[in-house]
């Protein structure tokens, strides 16, 4: 009842197009921004920005950037995790070989450095595609976690192979580093996360993510109609490693605050990333989020119910852990193969005809 | 419809937000009983939660304070790390003890700024053990640069005296824990002269047949070993392979459990480790956590793990946390101690021989006195070694110290270069 279509008219071509063409689920997506730019700021903790929200955002940002390179233009990436270590470590070398540069330029910056050893590693996806693409990601993933743990000058030579977030500021706030308040890190990471999905959303309903699309679906003959495969792939490639550089970036400047590569950015962060993807709904925007809420929040979830509630012993809570979730991936995955974004589709469809289904 | 969600969601927020309980001392305990370091992780939880236990059951708690454990699973993994911590220290936490070197550096700048200890016993950052730039971060009895040190020096001894022309090889996990030792052993192959060679083993360290091969190749008159977790097990399995000398093969306090040599059987015969705390359960007080804890089914495992060398550190770390506590209530004159007042108890800490046969553990470890610029401790170590036949350690040298004059400078310089990186103005210490 709440959610209808009746008496919501259309005058215009654009207010046909529009991302969200129903009234009230407009109204709902204001409502929800402005919670989370307005409300939540003033009520977040460092448990919920540490533990819950700040890596729910990096991990929405993570997955955006694959589901652009793997759900719209299909080329499947295992090389997430080093992409990730890409932009961690360029936005540490920005940090720290300029100080006085502004933190919000480090970060883009490290995204623009990101989306160039994209295309790099995206130029075998001109010959050969499917798993074979896959290994060759892959190859990514371990020489890049490689290198940054061979090469001092990466970590400016620390013993360790540690970098760390120096402290820096955003009008005279600190973001990065310990004494970052909650709020701060949050919106930082809030701002970042909704400009990027409002691009991203935008950029696939145009002209190239039309010609992703079409690469996806049946690339020969996108080219027969005249998408250029090269400028498709690797422009796909390229946003998909900026955003993945961002979100690295984030993940080691504003949430960790330290990290060390082979921990940090290993294979498993390539799987998780890939995991958000197709659980959340290969090629869609809200699928990133959602997918991204459910391999990161779900989890913290399970724990807080099995040992704080229920005083089970950690180790026991850890495992059921890992059964309860692993089932649910399998049980999403046969009740709804296009994912968590195609359920809450099907559950809009449900509510426009109730209760009068036909 | 949209009723149930919101109740749904609002149910899922409350389980998320953890309610803060204050209760009286609150130690959580960092723990991983799940992946692939779980050998390693479990024996020290459960030392460390039984010790608790039994200053509860059998002394009332601390001066009649009780003692708080909260468990919380890390996995080793840095991001779940930093999730406990931040779940766990609004609730009163006195004093972390992550038992990772990767989450102790995670830790080392957001408990600096919490104002709550974090006690890194023999791991973590070796230059913390400078207190004018680490306040808040202790990590005596030793470090890993004291380790290396007493590990050349007893390499040394063995082969009277000179290193000259000697190889010696160090297999080490490739993380911030395994790289930290590199330093002081290029520092000391200057000194000595002998040559060092680096064979990085990734985590999780299953799969180490490449790297035992080169070692055979490069015939290494010593091996030492920083490793953790099933990768201590897989390189004592793959050097009695190759017939590598076990009693050439010296691993850090961390390759030294009962865990990591019993795979291998007959063929980990020999093999040395360094130790800063003694074997066995030959002390007094394994009495009474076996009358009050084990006994009494109050063991936080299944009590099996009694005497163990894991099992025995995870003890000695919480006992040092009980006297720190102590030493804490007694400085400030009140039970109800703050994390702050816990950091000044840390700070003041001396355990003597005598102190140590009170508790039940004489000449278990070296005599500590914590002092505001030395949070590392006396620096001493024991060479142990394994025997199959018994299945026993037993210490086969006496606690020996470090070279100071090369550790000591090696922390001087990093610690200055910490604090010149996160403009830290070092605390005046009096002296």
């Amino acid at each position: 009842m709440l959610y209808r279509e009746a008496g919501d008219f259309k005058t215009s071509y654009a207010a046909d197009l529009q991302t969200f063409p129903i009234k009230s689920e407009r109204i709902l997506f204001w409502a929800f921004t402005a919670v989370a730019f307005l409300v939540v700021p003033f009520f977040i903790n460092d448990y919920w920005e540490k533990s819950i929200l700040v890596p729910f955002l990096v991990w929405s940002m993570v997955a955006l950037g694959l589901n652009i390179l793997t759900g719209y233009c299909g080329q499947v990436s295992l090389g997430t995790g080093g992409f990730m270590a890409v932009g961690a470590f360029a936005c540490y070398k920005f940090m720290t070989a300029f100080p006085d540069l502004n933190i919000m330029i480090c970060i883009l910056l490290s995204g623009v450095v990101t989306a160039g050893v994209g295309v790099l590693f995206g130029l075998p996806s001109l010959r050969i595609k499917g798993f074979y693409l896959a290994v060759a990601t892959l190859a990514a993933q371990f020489f890049l976690v490689w290198m940054f743990n061979k090469f001092a000058w990466f970590y400016n030579y620390s013993a360790s192979g540690q970098i760390s977030a120096p402290e820096r500021t955003i009008f005279g706030i600190a973001v990065t580093g310990p004494n970052s308040a909650p709020w701060a890190t949050y919106l930082t990471c809030l701002t970042i996360v909704f400009i990027f999905a409002w691009v991203a959303r935008n950029l696939t309903r145009g002209r190239v993510g039309r010609s992703w699309m079409a690469m996806r679906d049946m690339d020969i003959a996108a080219e027969i109609m005249g998408v250029s495969p090269f400028s498709a792939k690797l422009s796909a490639f390229a946003v998909s490693s900026f955003y993945i550089g961002i979100a690295g970036a984030l993940f080691f400047a504003v949430y960790l605050g330290a990290a060390e590569v082979t921990e940090a950015f290993g294979i498993d962060k390539s799987f998780t990333a890939l995991f958000m993807v197709i659980i959340g709904g290969l090629g869609s925007i809200l699928g990133s989020f959602l997918g991204a809420a459910f391999i990161i929040l779900f989890p913290v979830l399970l724990k807080n119910l099995m040992v704080g509630y229920l005083g089970w012993p950690t180790d026991l809570a850890a495992h059921f852990q890992i059964m309860i979730v692993g089932g649910l991936i399998i049980f999403f995955l046969i009740v709804e193969p296009h994912g968590l974004a195609q359920l809450w589709r099907l559950a809009k469809e449900k509510l426009r005809l109730w209760p009068f289904p036909y | 419809m949209r009723f149930k969600l919101l109740v749904a969601s609002a149910a899922a927020a409350m389980v998320m937000g953890t309610a803060p309980a204050f209760a009286d001392l609150v130690f959580p305990s960092l723990s991983y009983r799940t992946g692939p370091y779980a050998p390693n992780g479990i024996p020290f939880a459960d030392g460390y939660a039984d010790y608790f236990t039994l200053i509860n059951e059998r002394d009332g708690g601390v001066e009649g304070q009780m003692i708080k454990l909260i468990e919380c699973e890390t996995g080793y993994n840095t991001e779940k790390g930093v999730e406990c911590y931040e779940s766990t220290k609004g609730e009163g936490a006195l004093l972390y003890q992550p038992l990772s070197t990767g989450i102790t550096y995670q830790l080392i700048p957001k408990a600096t700024a919490d104002n709550i200890p974090v006690h890194s016993m023999g791991y973590g950052r070796t230059s913390a053990a400078n207190g004018k730039v680490f306040p808040w971060v202790f990590n005596y009895p030793g470090t890993y640069w004291d380790a290396a040190s007493i590990i050349v020096k007893y390499i040394n001894d063995q082969e009277g005296g000179d290193l000259n022309g000697k190889k010696i090889a160090l297999v080490y996990h490739n993380s911030a824990y395994g790289k930290e030792p590199i330093r002081t052993l290029e520092e000391l192959a200057k000194k000595h002269g002998y040559e060092l060679s680096l064979y990085p083993v990734d985590h999780p360290g299953q799969e180490q047949k490449a790297t035992w091969l080169q070692i055979r190749k490069e015939r290494p008159d010593y091996v030492t070993m920083w490793g953790w977790g099933v990768m201590n097990q897989v390189a004592i399995q793959e050097a009695a392979n190759i017939r590598f000398p076990m009693d050439h093969f010296i691993g850090v306090w961390w390759s030294a459990s009962e865990n990591d040599v019993l795979p291998a059987g007959d063929g980990a015969n020999g093999y040395k480790a360094i130790a800063f705390h003694g074997v066995g359960s030959d002390f007094p007080l394994f009495d009474d956590l076996k009358k009050y804890v084990i006994d009494a089914g109050k063991a936080a495992g299944d009590g099996s793990h009694l005497g163990e060398v894991l099992y025995n550190r995870g003890v000695y770390a919480a006992m040092l946390a009980v006297e720190a506590a102590r030493t804490a209530m007694k400085l400030h004159d009140t039970t109800d101690i703050t994390p702050t007042m816990m950091r000044d108890g840390m700070e003041a800490l001396v355990l003597d021989n005598a102190r140590m046969a009170e508790i039940g553990l004489p000449n278990f470890g070296p005599e500590i006195n914590v002092t505001c610029s030395n949070h590392g401790g006396p620096g001493l170590g024991a060479i142990s070694q394994w025997d199959a036949n018994s299945k026993t350690w037993s210490l086969v040298t006496d606690f020996m110290g470090a070279d100071r004059e090369v550790v000591d400078a090696l922390i001087m310089e990093d610690s200055e270069a910490y604090a010149a990186e996160n403009n830290i103005e070092p605390v005046a210490c009096g002296s």
